[in-house]
């Protein structure tokens, strides 16, 4: 396939993200929607769809669909209704899911994405408020399919946007976006592996110029954020290649094989669909009021590009430092704890950035598990910058923090790292290191200055790493001259 | 517009009810004089009036997002026409 018939074309790709919720109870009963219990262990008669059980809405499934709007730009709608969505499916007992169809609770919204050579505005047409199905298990028994109800009202946030992307890449940089907006708000763990956070595209292709859009299709079950990029990658060339073959694209719902790498045709024995929504007569209307607005927007945290751009003027860091420790808001959050505590935006960020993040990455753990406290952090950090400890002696303080609670100050005591600034103790080694090296000292007086490293090293091992290496090299400098 | 016997066929299918022909035939004529009924309201000029989606005028009756104590496990499964110890048990859904 040559680059210059890919070039005739380009893509439109519309995303529907779906976000489960981290509320305490499910969308319509009291009961947990915690991850991970025993099958259907975490239902109430709702869940199961029994006769005579009624629905009542979770007041933090309003409240966290109208932060995600307000960070959204979005507009809120005054009243909005649910809807009932039918369809007959074993993992969704009551025969229809409970959702939003004509009146989404948040509507004309933007998403801003930041590609390497261009920022882009992606629109959102809606973000509508609906439950979760329960689970689907095939592969677990050899004749039947076995159901597990734990995930069934689950309430999740369904967040579509416009047709406004036009490359995978712009895909991916919107999914991480919605990732890190939807984790800033605390409202959903944004971990698309497990399952919290998903996406499905609506994909086709165009000849440059052209107004109408091709027929799509569209794809479901990208389980990361790369796959999404691949899946729509695939799906583009494959558009373009039986376009220019003289094919036609087909409407169809494709399947993306994460380990083929290819998109199939997703075979069920569902019928077309055909979801007859009426309003959902069990559930009055979601009235938002001005008091309950002010309120959630009171609760709004600092959202990343805001913080991003503090960071970067009033901090002073770099944008790559910035955008590394803005990413995720418990990251930024802890960096920010360590400033409360010692004032040293460039110096904090330097160990963040190496040694903390480097421990968060070969642990695979989460900031919030990191055994070493900011004020705790800060203080190892004001031990180097006033000159009691050198930078080698800072990470060996730093390892073993992580495994005990002592403070920084009596880790280097008992470390024996504390630099000794007194030439009393410092002269004497030096002189030793002069007398028994007098081949280096000889080349050095004849010019080979960059010796003087090999000096401060041998001091440095011999001081066990106390010396405090600026001043070794002004004693040995003025010694040697 | 007149029902056909497509159309009760195929509303029937997404139900997922089985009809007889008699069946089929008798509830394409309700349908039928439902539909005309309809006939009658739509005569009605309604184009400044609010859709009713409710009929009680209740609102904004939102619930604390707290946890109560769930169905015990064999409680949710003692209705089930199948199910092992662990999960509802239902004819294969997928090829």
């Amino acid at each position: 396939m040559s680059t210059i018939a890919h070039e005739k074309y380009e893509a439109v790709i519309g995303l529907e993200v779906h976000a489960q919720l981290l509320t305490e109870s499910k969308a319509f009963a009291p009961v947990s929607t915690e991850f991970g219990g025993a099958p259907n262990t975490q239902v109430t008669p709702l869940c199961l769809g029994h006769p005579g059980t009624l629905p009542v809405l979770n007041e933090n499934l309003v409240r966290y669909t109208i932060r995600m709007g307000l960070a959204t730009d979005c507009k809120i709608a005054e009243k909005s209704i649910f809807a009932r969505k039918n369809y007959f499916y074993p993992d969704l007992p009551k025969g229809y899911q409970i959702s939003q169809y004509e009146t989404p609770i948040c509507y004309d919204g933007s998403i801003h994405i930041e590609m390497e050579d261009y920022d882009k505005t992606i629109g959102l047409t809606r973000i509508h408020m609906e439950e979760d199905a329960g689970k689907s298990i095939h592969d677990q028994d050899p004749t039947d399919t076995l159901v597990d109800l734990n995930r069934a009202g689950v309430p999740l946030i369904e967040i579509v946007s416009e047709p406004d992307i036009r490359t995978p890449q712009e895909a991916y940089a919107y999914l991480i976006k919605i990732k890190q907006i939807v984790q800033y708000l605390e409202i959903c763990d944004g971990n698309m592996e497990e399952g919290s956070l998903r996406c499905d595209a609506n994909v086709s292709v165009r000849l440059r110029g052209q107004e109408k859009f091709g027929t799509r299709t569209e794809l479901k079950n990208m389980n990361s954020f790369r796959n999404v990029e691949r899946a729509i990658q695939f799906e583009i060339e494959r558009q373009i290649e039986l376009i220019e073959s003289g094919g036609e694209v087909v409407q169809q719902t494709l399947l993306w094989d994460p380990n083929k790498l290819e998109t199939r045709q997703m075979r069920t024995k569902e019928e077309a669909h055909d979801y007859r929504y009426f309003p959902e007569p069990d559930i009055p209307p979601v009235i938002v009021g001005e008091e309950m607005l002010d309120e959630v927007r009171s609760e709004l945290p600092e959202m990343p590009d805001v913080r991003l751009e503090r960071f970067i003027n009033e901090l002073k860091l770099n944008e790559e430092d910035a955008r590394t420790l803005t990413e995720n808001r418990q990251l930024a959050d802890y960096y920010e704890g360590v400033l409360q505590h010692l004032d040293d935006p460039k110096a904090v960020a330097n160990l963040v950035m190496t040694e903390v993040l480097r421990v968060l990455n070969e642990e695979s753990i989460d900031i919030r598990q990191f055994p070493i406290g900011t004020e705790r952090l800060a203080e190892l950090i004001a031990l180097k910058k006033d000159d009691k400890i050198n930078s080698s002696a800072m990470q060996q303080i730093f390892n073993h923090m992580l495994k005990n609670g002592d403070s920084a100050m009596d880790l280097a005591e008992e470390m024996n790292l504390l630099q000794v600034s007194d030439t009393g103790f410092i002269e004497p080694i030096i002189d030793d290191v002069i007398e028994q090296n007098p081949d280096e000292v000889k080349r050095f007086q004849d010019g080979k200055k960059q010796l003087i490293g090999f000096f401060i090293g041998q001091v440095m091992q011999r001081s066990k790493g106390k010396a405090n290496p600026q001043q070794v090299r002004e004693i040995i400098t003025k010694k040697l001259n | 517009m007149a029902v056909t016997n497509e159309d009760v066929k195929y509303v029937a299918n997404l139900a997922r009810l089985q009809l007889s022909d008699e069946e089929a035939e008798q509830l394409k004529s309700d349908m039928n004089q439902i539909l005309e009924y309809m006939e009658t309201l739509g005569e009605l000029d309604t184009s400044d009036v609010e859709p009713l989606e409710h009929v009680t005028e209740i609102s904004g009756q939102f619930r604390k997002d707290e946890t109560k104590q769930p169905l015990s496990h064999e409680d949710a499964l003692k209705n089930a026409p199948d199910a092992d110890s662990d999960y509802f048990r239902v004819p294969r859904v997928i090829e």
